[in-house]
């Protein structure tokens, strides 16, 4: 039970992250189409300014939760996946310093150079999360021993790339509507129009990613054992159909809470398909790592389950709370008077 | 080269490079808190102005310990999969737990503090200001609370193959982790307290600003000096309870090979892997008063640890002696400049001598980490697990790349803090940006 809580807790941080670091990794993909002058690009910088750090630490704590909770899946899942990882934490890294350091010279060549930082420490983490997970979807080559066989370049076959591309998609279009609630003018009406012609795309994406996991994966095995289970779909579906609608209604709020439910639905959509196996192995089912006995056994013990369970059940609703009072506090579009970065 | 070694260097180097910026981070927070606090209480601008230049250097230091600290947590998974497969039941949630309870908090609140001028009362941002010191140093307590337990392993059963918790408490109150803690925080308040110190007096050498850096002055002395000195008190305490839980690591920062009772200290001594080269002017008992406070005390020497257990003797010795020398130069210099707060132009010498001991505490605190961690080896977790057994099975090809990866983009990216942080002392308060 308490191994079955924790699977889902794992998948809810992991979705949680996704539709909170997604948009500003998407805005960061998109700064160099849709900026048109320094403003402009200040405007989007000082979009992501206040929350950057703090959705970043969803990320945290979904590598620390499947550390703590799941530490077998933690250590196969991190070394085998060793050279990805790496490129994902170096694209942070670059990131995460160009916020701070952009604005602090007052140079072309200082900024070009966080620029071009920010938007490939973007693109890298959005690509590389889906190359991830869509490889963790079809099954990763470990053997008895909770060791993977194959390097990036095993990762980069057709259904992972699938994966990248839906995950930079979904991104894209989730940071269009952020900066489409955040930015004023012509930047704004830019942003809502690319968000409109991201959309199709990313239906599309869906549907064929949908079709494309049917054949290269595992995933819709609980889904057949319990049909009332599809009902999990209508939450990616109707976020995806919500911000179309609320997209031509102008609601810019509420297309993004849309989509913001549109990619917790996909992510829970596949969390709940690889029950119990939290990696997959394609060698042989038995050596699936999973939450619970089908296959390795990679949950901690119950004492360290319960005890994080509590903390959880203390401090995330906690988080919660302070991180809504900060989107709350700087919810207005961003002026010339508030870019600090 | 094999992947154990080079995920070695990779782990040293990428934690001494996040130690570099870590504890500027927890000591100056506090103190930028603090400015901000007595700006609510005086209603005086001068204290504003402080909170705002402090806090400047403060976030170019703070984004490079974010996102080096980062890595560390991966590292555990991609370069030590075996240790966390072996002790993440326990060491694991630890990590979890300082991100929920701790990391969140500083994370969130600190783009609170750097967009919050505006939207907040003083009152209300000084609060923030808070918020994030007391976060960052609360991670401090959940990180030393992982690390004790490889130093002093608590509250845990081999079941499973596997390292087990069985006791939540033991682990948290494991004193091991609480000394270290004490000693690493005074450490990074002496680093907080030399780098306004030395700061100031650069301005103040040059007579500029000088109302705002005399008020630095005096506050970075004082916190300099009370932390020097405690860290020294308290290190001897720390020093107690190595001597008694690892006495092998002791052995090796004195150099110490024949276990003997009245253990002398040598004036003079050239330690070596297998014996001390050199070993001249000895001080009867002293080193049994040191480690036991007990001329009688037994101290056990390394002849009796067999040499595949013994840590690399020549590095945990100098090292300690780095961070005692380190120890025993600050409290006189922030002593002096303490004395000579009111009237410190009257020394241009000094004035010009002070940025110089910027660097000190840093090298004091690095040298603390290695003789913690090298002294610690060969062990990963002490007497539980050893550093060779926990490497992940990854290829040295791989961890070589990525080794020579972190190097390049971190000695880049600390240029650019450096530089950074050079220009920012240089226009001083007030400057636009």
């Amino acid at each position: 039970m308490l191994e079955t809580i924790w699977f889902l807790l794992w998948g809810v941080l992991w979705a949680v992250y996704f539709a909170l670091d997604g948009f500003d990794l998407g805005m960061g993909m998109l700064k160099p189409f849709l900026a048109r002058d320094e403003y402009e690009k200040r405007v989007i910088y000082n979009a992501a300014g206040p929350f950057w750090d703090g959705n970043e630490v969803w990320l945290i704590s979904a590598g620390g939760v499947t550390f703590a909770a799941f530490p077998l899946a933690y250590a196969a899942m991190f070394s085998g996946l060793y050279t990805a990882l790496m490129l994902l934490l170096f694209a942070l890294i670059v990131r995460g310093v160009s916020f701070e350091f952009r604005s602090k010279v007052d140079s072309p060549g200082w900024k070009a150079v966080w620029d071009g930082c920010q938007v490939v420490g973007s693109f890298l983490p959005a690509l590389l999360l889906g190359v991830a997970f869509a490889n963790i979807f079809q099954g990763l080559p470990l053997d008895q021993n909770q060791v993977m066989h194959g390097g990036l370049l095993d990762l980069l076959n057709p259904y992972g790339l699938a994966g990248g591309v839906l995950f930079v998609l979904l991104f894209l279009l989730h940071g269009a509507l952020w900066l489409s609630i955040k930015a004023e003018g012509d930047l704004r009406e830019r942003a809502a129009s690319t968000a409109a012609r991201l959309w199709p795309v990313l239906a599309a994406v869906i549907v064929v990613f949908l079709v494309y996991t049917w054949f290269a994966t595992k995933l819709f095995t609980n889904y057949l054992t319990n049909p009332v289970l599809f009902l999990i779909l209508l939450v990616p579906v109707g976020g995806l159909v919500m911000i179309r609608v609320w997209l031509a209604a102008r609601r810019f709020w509420a297309a993004w809470g849309a989509s913001a439910v549109m990619i917790i639905g996909v992510t829970l959509f596949a969390v709940v398909g690889l029950f119990p196996a939290i990696l997959p192995s394609s060698l042989n089912p038995a050596w699936s790592l999973t939450a619970t006995d089908a296959g390795i056994k990679a949950s901690s013990s119950p004492l360290t389950l319960a005890i994080m369970l509590g903390v959880a059940l203390v401090f995330v609703p906690i988080v919660i709370g302070y991180q809504f009072w900060v989107y709350k506090t700087f919810s207005a579009p961003v002026t010339r008077e508030d870019l600090e970065y | 080269m094999d992947a154990i070694l080079l995920s070695r260097l990779q782990f040293a180097a990428a934690t001494m490079f996040h130690f570099i910026f870590v504890p500027l981070t927890l000591g100056l927070s506090v103190l930028i808190a603090g400015m901000e606090t007595a700006y609510v209480r005086t209603g005086k601008e001068l204290y504003l102005r402080m909170a705002k230049f402090w806090g400047k250097l403060f976030l170019i230091n703070f984004v490079l310990g974010v996102v080096t600290g980062i890595t560390l947590e991966f590292q555990f998974g991609t370069n030590w999969s075996r240790y966390s497969a072996y002790v993440g039941d326990i060491f694991g949630s630890l990590l979890a737990i300082e991100a929920t309870a701790a990391f969140f908090l500083e994370s969130t609140f600190i783009g609170v503090w750097v967009f919050g001028w505006k939207k907040l009362s003083p009152k209300a941002h000084a609060t923030v200001a808070w918020l994030v010191a007391g976060a960052g140093n609360l991670s401090a307590v959940w990180i030393l609370i992982a690390n004790g337990f490889m130093q002093n392993p608590l509250g845990y059963v081999i079941r499973n193959g596997r390292a087990e918790l069985n006791d939540f408490m033991a682990v948290v109150l494991n004193p091991f982790a609480w000394q270290q803690f004490a000693h690493t925080i005074l450490g990074a308040f002496c680093v907080a307290g030399f780098f306004v110190l030395g700061i100031s007096a650069w301005h103040l050498a040059r007579k500029s600003h000088e109302e705002f850096f005399n008020a630095s002055l005096r506050i970075g002395a004082g916190v300099a000096l009370v932390a020097s000195i405690l860290v020294a008190v308290q290190g001897h305490f720390h020093g107690n309870e190595v001597a008694r839980i690892q006495p092998v690591k002791l052995a090796a920062m004195e150099s110490h090979w024949e276990t003997r009772a009245n253990a002398p200290m040598y004036l003079l001594q050239i330690p070596g892997e297998n014996g001390n080269v050199l070993e001249a002017l000895p001080v009867p008992s002293l080193l049994s008063i040191l480690a036991y406070n007990d001329p009688d005390a037994v101290v056990k020497g390394l002849n009796d640890v067999p040499a595949a257990d013994r840590p690399p003797v020549v590095i945990t010795f100098w090292a300690f002696r780095a961070m005692v020398g380190i120890g025993t130069i600050m409290p006189l210099i922030a002593l002096f400049a303490w004395i000579k707060r009111r009237d410190i132009g009257k020394y241009p010498w000094f004035l010009k001598l002070l940025p110089w001991a910027i660097p000190l505490p840093y090298l004091g605190l690095q040298a603390g980490w290695i003789v913690a961690e090298v002294g610690r080896q060969p062990w990963i977790v002490h007497g539980l697990m050893r550093t060779s057994d926990a490497v992940s099975p990854i290829s040295g090809g791989q961890v070589g790349f990525t080794l020579a990866a972190i190097i390049v983009l971190y000695s880049l990216l600390g240029a650019a803090g450096f530089f950074l942080a050079g220009r920012a002392v240089k226009q001083g308060p007030d400057a636009a940006h």
